[in-house]
Parts: structure tokens; sequence; C-alpha cells
């Protein structure tokens, strides 16, 4: 018996621990080293709390701690803000995009025959096995002013050949990197909760009259608003911290976040004022986290 | 309403494939351009692969890559099926609020916080940067990637046969490996392939989290992407595009076999009793 509730134990304090030590513990560090100073040194900050040096010192350190980096962070003289809402700004609409892109398509599958359901759902998720870089790399030779778009245009003769469109390198290019990256993540969810949907509901409103616009916006997209959801949030939160795509397909005056705070991080080698960005981005996206995790849990329990 | 596929339908199923494959495609058919133009199309040829098989930096990254891959897949599997028996199978318990939190956080989370946080961890506990920070890096966040996936499995089945194992005497040890993991394996296995695949794509964490001498492949795809498209580069996506394919492919008919073959002998019980 004593060993039975031993196994069950370790079952639930292997994974348990191993979260609190990698993924907990983390930001508890991110935070405290937002509030310390830059320094150099070997870790580069200050204070670094000794233990061995007792009580007084700890308190000594513990004093030395400041929210200066955030002061620095939210000042309007700095870039950082501007970055906030243009992040925010660049994820909602590629979440907008994503679901006028993904809608018609998950929709379109959910009212295959069943028999081709399965191969379909399966060429949606192929692309999102092969590598997310690669995927973003692709469009590079797409889009750039000599690219292939460029080339068929040339060939068409709707573009005159001395001036290509400028695509790569514009916030276009971004918008169109993170709907072709995200749209799998957008289409699950929406198929999903399309797909368990009654038919004879249509059918009923169509007998009672209904048109089938009409009928698709009373009964079809309420009805399908928990995978509208699920597919914004796993789209929009991950877009808003977004670094490949601004990186390789954005222009030099787009500005995410995400970005900034890898620049701030290996180019000006500002740990304190990175982590002060991180913890400031979490508290703008803990909201929609949470929201997600309710959304994710409830849906697990349901089943 | 009709049942059955509109022209609207058909037509947003056809350019919705076709805006997620042309780009691959064209970037799989570039990479046999023979010119080094990435956009003049000059022939058929294989240079570029025979050339890729000459970088000793690209091969060394590839190797360091799949060693990572295989050893997060392997370890963030189990942890990540625990995971998922415990919040499917064990009600409620004290700090499981916090246990989902910390399991469905990291798929959303954005890549850049998870790096610099797993990163200031590791210099704070003054661990050497490099291959195994990398590895425990991408444990951490495939994990939970691996318990969805498990724990959609799990919560569908029948849990009867778990019970009916108990209750003959099987010890809980023994009914989750004669009862519950062979249901639950299809799940398992396409958990350890999408760890697998997380970690072989990772650019980001694995930049916060390498130190000197372990570069993995997309870093090192990276830092020749940013200079430019190359047919080199399109080569190497090229063959890493071919391996995946043809795995999820192989795995899918695999478990679509195994689940007739189940059907069938369940059927078979049924008739016999």
């Amino acid at each position: 018996m004593a060993s039975k509730a031993t196994g069950r134990w370790l079952v639930l304090a292997v994974p348990y621990l191993w979260l609190l030590a990698l993924f907990l513990v983390p930001f508890l560090i991110v935070f405290k080293i937002s509030l310390s100073q830059d320094a150099i040194a070997q870790p580069p900050y200050l204070p670094t709390f000794d233990l061995s040096g007792g009580w007084a010192l700890f308190r000594e350190n513990f004093a030395e701690l400041s929210f200066e980096n955030y002061g620095y962070v939210l000042s309007w003289d700095n870039e950082f803000i501007e970055a906030y809402g243009s992040s925010l700004w660049i994820a909602g609409i590629s979440t907008i995009l994503l679901l006028l892109v993904g809608y018609p398509i998950a929709y379109g599958m959910a009212r295959a025959p069943k028999s081709i359901r399965p191969t379909l759902l399966m060429l949606v998720i192929l692309p999102f096995w092969t590598s997310f870089l690669i995927r973003v790399y692709a469009w590079i030779g797409i889009l750039s002013p000599e690219g292939l778009l460029n080339q068929l245009l040339f060939a068409l003769g709707i573009v005159n050949r001395d001036a290509p469109l400028q695509i790569l390198n514009t916030d276009t290019a971004v918008y169109i990197g993170i709907v072709y990256s995200y749209l799998p993540f957008m289409i699950l969810p929406l198929y999903a909760a399309l797909e368990k949907m009654d038919e004879t509901l249509l059918e009923a409103a169509a007998d009672l009259g209904c048109p089938p616009f009409a009928a698709f916006w009373k009964i079809t997209w309420p009805l399908s608003l928990p995978g509208v959801f699920a597919g914004c949030l796993l789209c929009f939160i991950p877009a808003v911290g977004e670094f490949v795509i601004p990186d390789l397909l954005g222009g030099s005056d787009t500005l995410m976040i995400g970005k900034v705070l890898w620049t701030e991080f290996s180019v000006n080698r500002s740990w304190t004022v990175s982590s002060a960005v991180a913890v400031l981005l979490l508290m703008v996206l803990v909201i929609p986290i949470v929201f997600y995790q309710n959304l994710q849990a409830r849906e697990m329990e349901r089943r | 309403m009709r049942k059955g596929l509109s022209w609207f339908n058909v037509s947003s199923i056809a350019l919705g494939f076709a805006f997620l494959y042309i780009p691959i495609i064209l970037l799989v058919i570039y990479s046999f351009n023979a010119s080094r133009m990435v956009t003049v199309w000059a022939g058929f040829s294989t240079h570029w692969y025979w050339q890729l098989f000459q970088n000793q930096q690209l091969l060394d990254a590839a190797w360091v890559t799949l060693r990572v891959a295989f050893l997060t897949a392997t370890v963030a599997t189990v942890l990540g099926t625990l995971a998922a028996i415990t919040l499917t199978r064990y009600g409620r318990f004290t700090g499981r609020t916090l246990f989902s939190g910390m399991v469905y956080a990291p798929l959303v989370m954005p890549e850049v916080i998870t790096g610099l946080s797993l990163l200031l961890l590791f210099v704070a506990i003054g661990l050497d940067r490099g291959f195994w920070t990398i590895t425990l890096a991408h444990i951490t966040f495939t994990l939970c990637f691996v318990s969805v996936v498990v724990q959609s499995r799990l919560v569908t089945f029948d849990r009867s046969l778990e019970e009916a194992a108990l209750d003959l005497g099987c010890p809980p040890f023994k009914t989750f490996f004669v009862v519950t993991l062979p249901i639950i394996l299809p799940a398992v296995i396409s958990g350890w392939m999408l760890a697998f695949t997380l970690s072989l794509d990772d650019l980001v964490i694995a930049s916060f989290t390498t130190g000197p001498g372990a570069t993995t492949l997309p870093m090192r795809i990276y830092s020749q992407v940013r200079l430019g498209v190359t047919p080199e580069i399109n080569a190497a996506c090229t063959i890493l595009i071919a391996i995946v394919t043809v795995v999820v492919i192989f795995v899918s008919i695999m478990t679509k076999r195994q689940e007739i073959e189940r059907q069938k002998a369940e059927r078979m019980a049924a008739a016999e009793g």
C-alpha cells in the first residue's frame, strides 16, 4: 500500500518539480534581475545575493534592488513603449487576417465528405512539421525585389521591370509571414469547433425559410466561437513576442518588442533592461494567457 | 442547407492549400537550380547538394541538432506523459491550478521570454552553457506539447479497461504498461515526434541558452539567411523537409494500421463474447 502511494506521488512529483525548477523559478530570477543594475562583472548585474554573507549582507543587497530599469523602459524618450504598441498592433491585425483566411478553409474542411477529412487535416498539419525558419526563409525568395513574385508580375506585364514591388522589408511582409506561419494554429481549433456542429440545425433553419447567410451568422458563427477564441489566442499571444519574422522579413523601421528584447540582450548586452522588457511583456500578455489556459483546461475536462 | 461542398468551400480549400504549399514547393524546386542566382532558372543540377555535404560546419551543426532533438524528445515524452496522467487521472489536488498553468503556459509563451528566463537561470546556478543547457531548455518547453497530445488521448479512452485490470489485482504500475500504454501509444509516438521536430526547429530558445561549441542547425542556417538567399540553404532545407515528410507519412500510416487492427480485434472479441 505504501509503495502504491509512493508511485502515485512520484508520477506527480517528477514533472511538477521539473516545471517548477525550469519554468517558474526562471521567471522569479528574471524578475529579480529586472530590479538589478548592470555591472561589468560575471554575471553582468548587481547585486548578486550571497547567502554566505548572512542576514545583514542579504538586507544590504536587497536594498540595492530598484525599479530603475522599469522607469527607463517606460520612459517616452526610448522606443520601448512604441515597440509594445506596434507589436500589439501587428499581432492584432495579423490575427484578424488569420481569422479571415483560416475560417473559410476550416469551414470547407468541416463540410467535406467524412472520408477525405483526415487527409485534409493531415495536409494542414504537414507544413507545420517543417521548420518555421525554412517557411519564413521561403518567403524571402518570393517577396524580394528580384524575387519570384516580381518575376511573375514582370512576365504578366502588370509591373514594370524598373519599379518592382517593394514588399520584402516592410510591414506587409511581416503580416504575410505571420499569417503563413501561424495558419495551422488558426485552422485546427476552428475546424475542431465546426466539425462538431450539428448539421440538422442548419437544415431546420433552412426549412423555416432562413437564408443561408443569416443561418450562418445566427447559428454557425456563434457555435464556432470557442474555436474562434482558441485560434485567435493561440496566434495572437506568440505573435506579439515574435522575433524571427520581423527580423527576416521586416524592415529596419518594423518595431517589434521581441526583436527589441533580443537587440537589448545580444547587442547592447544589458541583461537587466532586457529582463525588465520581458517582465513588462509578460504583464501585457498575462490576461490573454490566463484566458487561454482556462479555455484549454475547460476543453479537456468537458471531453 | 444541402450537404456537401459548395463552390465556395472547394475554392477556399484549394486556395488555402495553394497558399500553404506553393512557397515550400518553390523552395524545393530552386534548390535544384544550376545558377547561383536564386531567382533565375538555369537548368537542373544537384551541385548544391554536393556542396552541402562538403560544408563541415553545417554537418557538425546538424549532428548537434539531431542529438539534442533525440534526447529532448525522449525525456520530454516521459515527463509529458506523466504530466498528462496527473492532469487527467488525479482529480483535484493541492497545487493543481499551478501545475496545469505551468503545463499550458509554455504553449503560447513568446520564445524570447522562455529563452531569456532559462538563460538567466543557467547563469545564476553557474551551469556551463552548451549542449546540455540547450537540451534542458528544449525538454522544458516541448514536454508541455507532449502532455497536451497525450491528454487528449487519455480523456477519450474507456477507463473501465484500467479499472478491470486493477480489480483483478494487477498492480497499478503493471496496469499502466499492459493496459494504458498500448492504448495511448499512438499519442505518445506523435508526442515524441512533435517534441523532436520542435527541438529540431527551434532557433530562439537555442540561441539564448547555447554557449561556445554548441551551434545548432537553425542557428547556422539563420546566420547564413541573414546574408541572403543561397541555393545551398535551399538544398539544406529540402533535405530537412524530405526527412520530416517521410517520417510523418510513415508514422501516420503506421498508427492508422494499428487503429484498424485494434478495432478488428475488439470486434472479434465482442463477437466471441
